[in-house]
């Protein structure tokens, strides 16, 4: 497998909506390309007529009866919310353009705000 | 005097029934255990009031959530989450039996890892020796238990979770067949491996566990009714009983020679009880198991770990910015390198376009494991093995690479790639510490693993109480 450069790195995390820092970039890229090189041999394998397995039960479409039951009350499901106005989750507005024009590759200096993963 | 190093859940159970403790005064016996030793071995991320009752304290660990209870996942993205269901697990344990849960565990990332030194909170430590990691990711509940801080605990298994913590620890966890236990309520990691299970200090108190938990669940539509209800184990020998060892897994270089010794000697004791034991192969489990693994678990959890957002609960980052910059930085701030490298991982490969080469070649793989095992059961009833190739190791040992603590779940990841129970039984020490063996049986081969766990662990003996606080 070739390795995964930084703008590629760049690129990906910010597809997975993931703010990497300097330093940060440079560890987890060399981590990366070894987890890589380690995974890619299973390519090794000829397995050109085995089918694939994508959970190991053997159970096919199981569906629940159409019957109405309790659910959560709203200030119950509300009550982990970071921000909340009346029965919704509250957020920041989004970018013009919209966010997938807007995704692209952040990376901000160490020791910025937010660094050390601490929260509020 | 309650000795909570020595005090099975079986006789707990009893002394409440022939009222020689209350409830309270059991309660207080672990949770002065708990202040002794706690903050030396930092197995418990929160402890609970007495909600009272008779039942028997469970620790629980923090990524099975619990209703009015902080359940963190050793995540700092769920520092102050408190969940407003309890997860099914919790619920059978509290109405069927009553148990009163004591705590919550602690636990690798978003159970990301095999010592614990990837949690947030700071890495739980091993009671045999506290310079030494207690395993992973289920680290904090088999520590508990080993140290006596719990009678039982929940842990949660997707590559060797609770077995290996267990192995490392000297007690006994079954990681149950994919199906058997909801995951409902349980933070998700890599769902098509996920699995809740118990941790114990003997095989009965453990099979006593799962009957409480496992079943189908409707609110988790991936669950099955036991195809048979779960028996206390009682017969003391093996005749009749077809045991295979599967030569890679006891020959690996990577095993430590005090641990083949250790199952070496379990295996001759399995002759001794009747047992008819002969060798197997299983080439591609350890060969191509591991890379299986980091191909599918990763895929998963990058997936499981979107829902972080800070949106509808968990951290969201104190910075100000438009939607897009929140997500963002709540993400960077959240995460561990773990959870980052996990969900990198899968996305740098479909970015470079190797989707088929690699995700659809794993899932391939997972036939051939599947496959291997079920060859391996038309001779066998039950596979023997070590659990961990290693004693338990220093804490830091491995931290600077990834690699080199993956490779810490090479003997119990085939097992669960094919979705089959594995149970882990302490079988002696080696260099002062617990050695374990693994017990691998077909799809919901439980009572058989821990007919055989039993018969076992009543002939090997093993003192399941730390040499140090003995």
């Amino acid at each position: 497998m070739p390795e995964i450069s930084r703008e590629q790195l760049l690129h990906v995390a910010s597809l997975a909506r993931l703010e990497l820092r300097e330093g940060e970039l440079e560890r987890l890229g060399a981590q990366l390309n070894d987890i890589l090189a380690a995974v890619s041999k299973v390519a090794e394998l000829d397995l050109t007529d085995v089918p694939p397995t994508s959970h190991p039960l053997d159970v096919v479409n199981v569906w629940a009866e159409d019957e109405p039951h309790a659910s959560l009350p709203v200030d119950e499901a509300l009550a982990n919310a970071p921000e909340r106005e009346g029965s919704y989750f509250r957020v920041p507005a989004g970018s013009v353009g919209g966010e997938a024009a807007d995704a692209r590759p952040r990376v901000r200096p160490a020791g910025g705000p937010g660094a050390g993963g601490t929260s509020s | 005097m309650i000795d909570t190093l020595r005090l099975t859940a079986y006789e707990a159970a009893r002394l409440l029934r022939e009222k020689e403790i209350s409830g309270a005064e059991l309660w207080e016996a672990y949770r002065r255990a708990i202040d002794e030793r706690d903050p030396e071995l930092h197995c418990f991320l929160h402890v609970c009031d007495d909600p009272g009752g008779d039942g028997i304290p469970l620790a629980v660990k923090d990524v099975i959530g619990t209703k009015g209870i902080p359940t963190t996942a050793g995540s700092k993205m769920l520092e102050h989450y408190v969940p407003v269901y309890d997860a099914t697990v919790i619920r059978r344990a509290q109405e069927g039996h009553g148990l009163r849960v004591l705590g919550k565990t602690n636990t690798d990332e978003f159970a990301m890892g095999s010592s614990t030194e990837n949690s947030a909170y700071g890495p739980s430590r091993n009671p045999w020796d506290p310079t030494r990691v207690p395993g992973g990711s289920g680290g904090g509940s088999a520590a508990a238990v080993s140290a006596g801080l719990a009678p039982w605990a929940l842990g949660s298994d997707t590559g060797g979770s609770i077995k290996q913590p267990s192995a490392l620890c000297g007690n006994v966890g079954l990681r149950p067949t994919y199906g058997s236990v909801s995951r409902y309520g349980v933070v998700a990691f890599a769902s098509s491996l996920d699995q809740v299970g118990p941790v114990a200090k003997n095989v009965r108190d453990c099979a006593f566990l799962y009957s409480v938990i496992a079943g189908r669940d409707p609110c988790d539509s991936t669950t099955v009714e036991l195809p048979e209800q779960i028996r206390m184990p009682e017969r003391v020998d093996l005749k009749g009983v077809r045991i295979g060892i599967p030569t890679e897994f006891t020959e690996h270089e990577a095993i430590e020679p005090g641990v083949r010794d250790a199952v070496h000697a379990a295996i001759e004791r399995a002759r001794e009880l009747g047992a008819e034991v002969g060798e197997c192969s299983l080439p591609l489990s350890l060969e191509y198991g591991l890379p299986c693994y980091y191909l599918i678990a990763p895929a998963e959890a990058s997936s499981n770990l979107a829902r972080y957002d800070g949106v509808r609960f968990g951290h969201r980052t104190a910075s100000t910015g438009d939607r897009l910059e929140m997500y963002t930085r709540t993400r960077d701030e959240g995460f561990g390198d773990e959870p980052k490298r996990r969900i990198l991982v899968p996305r740098a490969r479909v970015h470079a376009g190797y989707y088929d080469a690699y995700y659809g070649q794993a899932q391939k793989v997972r036939t051939m494991l599947i496959r291997e095992h079920a060859e391996a059961f038309e001779r066998f009833d039950v596979l023997l093995s070590p659990t961990s190739p290693t004693v338990a190791f220093e804490l830091g040992a491995k931290t600077a690479d990834p690699i080199a603590m993956y490779l810490n779940d090479l003997l119990t990841i085939p097992s669960c790639m094919a979705g089959l129970p594995g149970l882990n039984v302490p079988c002696g020490l080696s260099e002062g510490l617990p050695v374990g063996l693994q017990l691998i049986g077909p799809q919901f081969s439980e009572n058989r693993l821990f007919e055989v766990g039993y018969a076992l662990e009543q002939a090997i003996g093993f003192d399941p109480v730390p040499e140090r606080l003995r």
